[in-house]
């Protein structure tokens, strides 16, 4: 199972190795992790998406909880929650029916194209891990020149907040 | 920021003479050590922590112990910690100086041993330059200390060492290695000291209380059993909590077992007590194990040396279990009842809820679990052939049992002689057997002596070892001289790296591949060119009286070479991967 799980943790220097050196020494699954400082300068937030079944997802966050920079954390999967990605994708976009079949493409998925020129499109999208699989798809493999993606992060939905 | 500009007397207030001392990064240490109560700080110095010693001369509260190699100062550390219960201090240079304690803050960080490791470190401004001794000594012991941080001013420096014993010694304890830069120990640069009293933690805070529910629910269910078992680990004796168990296990009068680490919580020598369970445990007590139907872990982490394959796992058994790591429970083995919590406490909580329930264990029941227990011990699982040729290792170990009382401090090295030590001297208290369990260490015996006598002047001593194993740090006999400890030595020389040999012997159809010792020095001579008393026993008639000899002699430390049976093997036996219903007996007792 996939779980997306929220950190927050003492903004020191070396903890986010701590959080990494847990998961390679206790061969933990990454599949992504994000983190940056949050309105609290003395806490950054760091999301992490990993998979295992459940009781490797309750030893995760057991050794994790143990580690004394970890503040708090939430595995977002137990309730509702938002899950976003930002990718940027640079396309070869040359030719008028490649232009006009990229920016509809892009607007069918609610991204923007946020730099031109007459050979390029850099194209900017958010979402789920999903929908950036989805449009990454439905380009032809020749037209992809670069892509970038940040990792998801997420928050719960409704009254629910990781917060100290 | 100077000083100088923090130190703002207060006008109105009679000025107090003690706030106005100010102290270099070197002098806060030493000083900050005094207010923390450290009797003993183990190490080696080296051009990071000059500051330092130069504030460590000619003072006369804080002793420090000059080791002959940095692993030995972390194991002394260590061994002082286990046999005391608080803190062990080291402090090493950097570089070369911290990667060789690296092998002892393992060997604690596996035991959960309080250790405060102070490092020296290159002067700030050559932090990762590849300066001469710079090695990045947070990076290396990350994944082996419970908590570790980089000095990196002198004005945090009281605090940040505070942070580091409190860490180090509440909730489940583990060393804490404190990287100091040379340049905060400046002795030029001087600055307000107070000692910090107290420490607050927002993301550290251990859980000390079991919740009641819980406590309902166990008690519920340790009630309910009709074939009962308590297993017990080091966390029993980490927590000091020895004498709420035996309340509670005699008030039930179930079976208890031990693993390795938590001997001596549980008087050895008491009737409900059956012998160490696991890999080289008991009959009884593996059998137990197998067939209980309500197990109560206490303090232990379900280790695969205790539990074997985790498949066969005491099938019938609902499990209890106690830790104050909640990372520790339902680790290896799923648990019916969770308790988070310090032993101490929660067994205080759960014998209180017992005597309020007004209920009884199901004596009928129980009196008919004995009788297959005592059915199980019949067996003798420990009896050994006798010799009058040849030493017997266990009879070494029986003999040094005798002529201490069954009450000296015993360390060990690991192999063959740790199991003998384990199953042969019956520890009746805690603190009492100190042996590297988690990380299995060789070279940990006599270093851990050193620590455990510099605590405790005039208790005996001795450790348990073996040739390959007291090779591995030998050195420490002139620390020995210099320090004067009368620690005896009792070295079980099969001539063969013993343990290694026996699973040749069992799983490789006798390659005895690297196994076997060969040049060996000389340990009487060895000893004696150390300055110590050196004896050599080959006959088993005189086992007993060199003991008793080396015991007379007070004030010396004295080297036994007993020169046993080279191809005696440790029973029983679970082979790993096995269940604990799949025991090896020795050749003679699978007869029985
Ligand atoms: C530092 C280290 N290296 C290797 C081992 C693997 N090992 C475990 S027991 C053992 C043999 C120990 O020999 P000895 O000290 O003579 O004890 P014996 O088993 O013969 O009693 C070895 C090599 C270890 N535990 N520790
Ligand atoms: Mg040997």
């Amino acid at each position: 199972m996939r779980h997306i799980i929220s950190i927050l943790m003492e903004n020191e220097a070396g903890a986010l190795s701590r959080v990494a050196g847990l998961f390679s020494a206790r061969n933990y699954n990454i599949e992504s992790l994000t983190v940056a400082p949050t309105d609290d300068p003395s806490l950054s937030r760091m999301t992490i998406v990993t998979r295992g079944s459940e009781h490797v997802i309750e030893q995760i966050t057991k050794q994790l909880n143990k580690l004394i920079d970890v503040v708090k954390l939430v595995d977002l999967c137990e309730a509702g929650y938002i899950e976003r990605e930002l990718m940027l994708v640079k396309v070869r976009a040359e030719g008028n029916d490649a232009r006009t079949e990229y920016k509809r493409l892009a607007d069918i998925f609610r991204g923007q194209i946020i730099d031109v020129t007459d050979r390029i499109y850099t194209i900017e999208l958010t979402g789920t891990g999903d929908k950036l699989d989805a449009f990454l798809a439905a380009l032809p493999d020749t037209a992809l020149l670069e892509v970038v993606r940040s990792g998801s992060t997420g928050i719960a939905r409704g009254e629910r907040s990781l917060k100290v | 920021m100077s000083g100088a500009a923090l130190h703002r007397p207060r006008s109105n207030e009679f000025p107090k003479e003690i706030d106005n001392v100010k102290l270099s990064g070197g002098e806060i240490i030493v000083q900050f050590l005094k207010d923390e109560g450290v009797e003993y700080v183990f190490g080696y110095p080296g051009g990071a922590v000059l500051h330092i010693y130069d504030a460590l001369y000619g003072q006369e509260d804080i002793r420090h112990v000059l080791v002959r190699h940095e692993q030995a100062a972390t194991h002394a550390a260590d061994g002082y910690a286990r046999s005391t219960g608080k803190p062990g201090v080291v402090l090493v240079t950097s570089g070369p100086g911290v990667t060789n304690a690296v092998t002892g803050i393992a060997t604690a960080h596996m035991d959960s041993i309080p250790l405060v490791v102070l490092s020296g470190q290159v002067p700030r401004p050559y932090i990762g330059s590849d300066a001469f001794q710079e090695v990045d000594a947070v990076g290396i012991t990350r994944p082996c200390v419970k908590h570790n941080f980089m000095v990196r001013s002198t004005e945090e420096l009281a605090e940040v060492l505070k942070k580091a014993f409190y860490i180090a010694t509440t909730g489940r304890p583990g060393p804490v290695l404190v990287d100091i830069p040379k340049d905060v120990t400046d002795p030029n640069y001087k600055i307000d000291y107070v000692y910090p009293e107290k420490v607050s933690l927002r993301s550290y805070n251990p859980t000390v209380k079991g919740h009641p529910k819980q406590i309902k629910k166990a008690v519920d269910l340790l009630l309910s059993a009709k074939r009962p078992m308590i297993y017990t680990g080091g966390g029993v004796v980490l927590s000091d909590g020895a004498k709420e168990l035996v309340d509670l296990v005699r008030k039930l009068g179930y079976p208890i077992t031990s693993t390795l680490m938590g001997l001596g919580a549980y008087p050895g020598t008491d009737p409900q007590f059956l012998g160490m369970l696991g890999m080289h445990g008991t009959y009884e007590a593996n059998m137990a194990m197998h067939e209980c139907d309500v197990l109560f872990a206490v303090g232990a982490r379900f280790d695969d040396r205790v539990t074997g394959n985790i498949e066969h796992f005491c099938p019938a058994a609902k499990i209890i279990h106690i830790d104050i790591d909640p990372a520790s429970i339902s680790k290896n083995v799923q648990v019916d009842v969770p308790i988070v919590g310090s032993v101490p406490v929660v067994l205080a909580d759960m014998l209180k809820a017992i005597e309020q329930s007004g209920r009884e264990p199901d004596r009928e029941a129980l009196a008919k679990w004995w009788e297959q227990i005592d059915q199980w011990r019949a067996k003798q699982c420990l009896a050994y052939r006798k010799s009058d040729e040849v030493i017997k290792p266990q009879s070494v170990i029986e003999a040094l049992y005798r002529v201490t009382g069954g009450d000296a401090f015993v360390t060990s090295d690991v192999g063959q002689h740790q199991m003998w030590a384990a199953q042969y001297y019956k520890f009746d208290k805690p603190r009492r057997w100190i042996n590297s369990g988690g990380l299995g260490t060789m070279g940990f015996g006599l270093p851990a002596a050193m620590g455990v006598q510099f605590a405790h002047p005039g208790a005996r001593v001795a450790c348990v070892t073996g040739e390959g194993s007291i090779q591995m740090n030998i050195q420490e006999l002139s620390t020995c001289l210099q320090y004067g400890l009368p620690i005896k030595i009792v070295n079980l020389n099969n001539r063969y790296l013993g343990m290694v040999r026996q699973w040749q012997e069992f799983f490789y159809e006798g390659r005895y591949s690297m196994s076997y010792m060969e040049s060996l020095p000389d340990f009487v001579r060895l000893a004696e060119s150390y300055g110590h008393v050196g004896m050599r026993i080959e006959r088993p008639a005189d086992v007993e009286g060199a003991l008793e000899e080396a015991f007379r002699l007070k004030d010396r430390l004295v080297f036994l070479d007993f020169i046993t049976d080279q191809t005696e093997n440790v029973y029983p036996m679970i082979e790993a991967g096995k269940g604990h219903h799949e025991m090896h007996l020795s050749p003679e007792r699978e007869l029985a």
